[in-house]
């Protein structure tokens, strides 16, 4: 059957078009990443165009990521690793399949934004925020502690995504924080208060449509949407619980290069540009809207500065994403 | 039973079975090279299976139970439960009105009320909720779930339904409305019970597509078995958890399997007879088809016209911009349509033994193995994918997100689609032809493949057409699996509306749906189109 002969070469001209192609190649370094993609994307186009080295990107989520380089192991094709929060570096430092970041990279960024351990290293910070929905909560309402949450009387009027990884980080600050018997105490309340949506996105769009008063995400959801179209956020304002509360939480994104890694010094290139001047300068002016925390680079002038918000100091080193999970699963959040 | 006739969703309406006469009891042995195919192909659509075993006996009994008996789960059950009880019921009401409609009634436009019932197939799930959380973003829990549900799967039901319709001998309807049956009761007493095959057998996909959807609830807030197992994943990657949530499904999935296997009875349904049955009549529906009309009319616009606006209303915001994004559009556009078309033609290569055997040797062991094979469409594309992965990283780690392991997942998880599409146009075919080219001195090969294939050729082109209908808008065993920089429509869709972009989406959205439309074509084609009116 000539029809059949020819689909055959068809499919095996296909594959071997596309399927081997699509890999990675020899040149260049791979990333793994679980921050924005378009964020992701800036530093590694100009990362390529200050230093011809090529970059592949790997997207997913925190957890999943930092689970598949631990499955990978000695072989796992990535070189660098990046993600939203600290919990997941921290488990695959754990793991011990980081080479320590450069010291002259690590000067670069504030102690408070590293861990001691200097196996890996922050590269940006998103601070934690009450979105309220104005038309619906006065400012004089506002819970004065992010603990205040978890009590009877905000129950069915808040909202978050405490599926994801950037909901976990803030758990695993309040269990740094206040210990495991606090923790699981907010945990109930939370199953029992607070709605539960996809993301912080969603969360936030449940506040400005109504559904909810309030929802507990992080800052640069809002600051995305008031750049953008702006009809997800148009009656809401941000609530900062300052106070070194839980609440005010400063998750630190970070950057990793892989023990494993066959492109050490390419990798290692690549975390010093991303915490340098120029890196640092894309969060700055791009439109990702997170901290930029190192080389004395100034944040996004939409956002209000850091120094500021009286965050708590957290060491993000000793975030525990396993307990977190633990807790989260036995209150039945999950 | 799993068994062969004319289950498929999507079969021709059959014309050679209606000039021989169906030999239902009589066997032919198993070539052993077929049984051995079809055992490999079983034994590899076990890995799931044998993957969600494993981790249950690691992780111990006592931990085991602690996970699975919490409020948590009972929750979720019910939930899943609700969402089956209520969905499947009104998908096949409405298929089977719409099918009467437009098949059996002079309804105005019923070629058009037709097509667009089948529409909505080429839409994906998540993009259908998608366009109602657009549209309505308080939309939340069962009754909006169970809504969207039946709204994007009714075709499911509705396609082979019209097939069984059109290819029914109206004598049957004539004897009974002889007998002083009003048309009511004809349609509920001669005809409805034939189209029990049909209906049971687009139940099944609907319930089996319910088990495993993920998209369309999350973006409703509706918690399913499935939406927490993705949730567990993403937090706890393959912990105990997700893997005893995956275990709870497949005990649904294999219930569905039973309930459809009651449904669909073992009545005899083929004629002995050749014959050639006349066109069906249509009843008149007199001055109230206005308000029949009504029916298709709000089908039509809720399932098609409200996503397309939606669509077109955040194409229209973003202009030009969202299409600045066309590179990486163009290259998602041909990654899918390059794993659509090999994932389909694997899938139904993988699924053409055990469709053989259920058309020619059917009987304990084929229905042991075709089961093997079908309960893992039922799995969501997690479980699949946490499955792969451990294997591939623990086994044959140079597989390890490649081309190769994502074709794998693919395969696996549309198998029971392509089984059912297979199964019915292989048992269409008369043996006896083959048989007639064996003994004109063709090898039983080329016999094989030049009559039998050729015959069932339009039935194994809708197989593939549904498996890559499935695979353009696959999304969870897609993102974990894919080898580096490899994104497909659905990833790239699924990564924007998590980034708050609507208006990047839609482009991505408005591309699988593009890509699916063809698709949908041939299905319906090939449903109705034997007959050829």
């Amino acid at each position: 059957m000539p029809l059949l002969r020819q689909s055959v070469v068809g499919f095996v001209l296909a594959v071997w078009a596309f399927g081997p192609a699509s890999a990675q190649g020899d040149e260049g370094i791979v990333v793994y990443t679980s921050q924005h993609a378009a964020l992701t994307q800036a530093w590694a186009a100009a990362f390529t165009e200050e230093t011809g080295i090529p970059v592949t990107i790997r997207k997913g989520t925190d957890t999943v990521m930092a689970n598949q380089i631990i499955q990978e192991g000695e072989n796992s094709p990535a070189d660098v690793f990046l993600t939203e929060n600290s919990p997941a570096m921290v488990l695959v430092e754990r793991a011990g399949l980081f080479a320590p970041v450069a010291a002259s990279t690590l000067e670069r960024v504030p102690e408070e934004f590293r861990p001691a351990s200097g196996m890996w290293t922050g590269i940006a910070a998103r601070t934690t925020v009450f979105a309220y929905n104005t038309e619906l909560l006065d400012e004089a309402d506002l819970p004065g502690s992010m603990l205040d949450l978890a009590g009877h009387d905000w129950e069915g009027r808040w909202g978050a995504a405490p599926a994801g990884a950037d909901f976990q980080a803030i758990v695993s600050a309040l269990l740094q924080l206040r210990g495991s018997e606090e923790t699981a105490d907010w945990l109930a309340g939370l199953k029992r208060n607070a709605l539960a949506y996809r993301g912080n996105f969603e969360a936030m769009r449940g506040a400005n449509v109504g559904e909810v008063e309030g929802a507990l995400i992080y800052h640069y959801y809002y600051f995305g949407d008031r750049d953008g179209t702006g009809e997800s956020s148009d009656k809401l304002a941000l609530h900062h619980f300052g106070d070194e509360d839980p609440g005010a939480f400063v998750s630190v994104s970070g950057a990793g290069v892989l023990a494993s890694s066959s492109h050490p010094d390419a990798a290692q290139a690549f975390l010093a540009f991303v915490t340098g001047p120029g890196g640092q300068a894309i969060l700055r002016d791009g439109d990702s809207f997170e901290y930029a925390i190192a080389s004395g680079v100034e944040a996004h002038p939409a956002l209000p500065p850091l120094d500021g918000l009286d965050y708590p100091k957290v060491d993000p080193s000793l975030l525990n994403a396993s307990e977190v999970v633990a807790l989260m699963t036995a209150s039945g959040v999950f | 039973m799993l068994l062969q006739r004319d289950t498929a969703p999507f079969s021709p309406a059959g014309s050679p079975d209606a000039t021989f006469p169906r030999r239902r009891h009589r066997r032919f042995p198993a070539h052993p090279a077929l049984l051995a195919a079809a055992l490999a192909a079983a034994a590899v659509a076990l890995i799931p299976a044998g993957f969600v075993l494993v981790v249950l006996v690691q992780t111990g009994w006592e931990i085991a139970s602690a996970l699975i008996f919490r409020p948590r789960v009972a929750e979720l059950l019910r939930n899943t439960f609700l969402l089956e009880a209520l969905a499947v019921p009104l998908a096949i009401a409405l298929a089977v009105t719409l099918a009467w409609l437009t098949e059996r009634t002079d309804l105005p436009l019923a070629r058009l009320w037709s097509w667009l019932a089948v529409v909505p197939l080429a839409i994906p799930a998540f993009v259908h909720s998608y366009a109602w959380d657009g549209l309505f973003p308080t939309l939340r829990g069962l009754a909006p779930a169970v809504a969207i549900s039946v709204l994007a799967y009714f075709p499911f039901v509705y396609l082979p339904v019209v097939a069984q319709l059109r290819r029914l001998d109206p004598a049957i309807e004539d004897v009974a409305a002889s007998l002083g049956n009003p048309p009511v009761r004809v349609f509920l007493r001669a005809v409805l019970p034939q189209l029990r095959l049909a209906i049971a057998g687009g139940a099944l996909l609907v319930a089996l597509h319910l088990l495993a959807e993920y998209g369309l609830y999350v973006l409703i807030r509706f918690e399913t078995l499935t939406t927490a197992i993705v949730d567990q994943f993403q937090a706890v990657y393959d912990g105990p958890a997700a893997n005893l949530l995956g275990i709870l499904l497949v005990a649904c999935a294999v219930g569905v399997l039973a309930l459809e296997s009651l449904l669909r009875g073992d009545r005899r349904y083929a004629r002995i007879g050749p014959g050639a049955a006349r066109v069906a009549p249509r009843m008149a529906l007199g001055r109230a088809w206005p308000l029949w009309m009504l029916l298709p009319a709000a089908v039509a616009s809720l399932s098609v016209a409200l996503p397309a606006t939606t669509l077109l209303r955040w194409l229209w915001r973003g202009g030009a911009d969202a299409w600045a994004w066309g590179g990486g559009l163009g290259a998602a556009l041909g990654q899918t349509a390059f794993y659509a078309a090999v994932g389909a033609a694997l899938t139904c290569l993988a699924a053409l033994p055990v469709a053989w055997l259920s058309a020619r040797a059917p009987g304990r062991l084929q229905r042991l193995i075709e089961a093997c094979h079908i309960y893992v469409g039922s799995l969501p594309g997690v479980v699949v994918a946490l499955a792969l992965v451990a294997i591939t990283v623990r086994v044959a780690l140079p597989l390890y997100q490649t081309v190769v392991t994502l074709l794998a997942a693919y395969v696996l998880l549309y198998l029971a689609r392509a089984i059912i599409a297979l199964r019915a146009s292989l048992a269409q075919v008369p043996v006896e032809l083959e048989h007639a080219a064996i003994a004109l001195g063709r090898p039983p090969l080329v016999a094989a493949v030049g009559t039998t294939l050729r015959l069932a050729a339009p039935g194994i082109a809708a197989g593939m057409a549904l498996v890559a209908m499935g695979i353009t808008t696959e999304l969870t065993a897609t993102l974990m699996l894919s080898p580096i920089g490899t994104r497909t429509l659905a990833t790239e869709f699924w990564a924007l509306t998590g980034e708050f972009d609507h208006v990047g989406a839609a482009p991505y959205a408005l591309a699988m749906i593009l890509l699916s439309l063809p698709l949908c074509v041939i299905l319906y084609r090939q449903a109705v189109g034997a007959i050829g009116r």
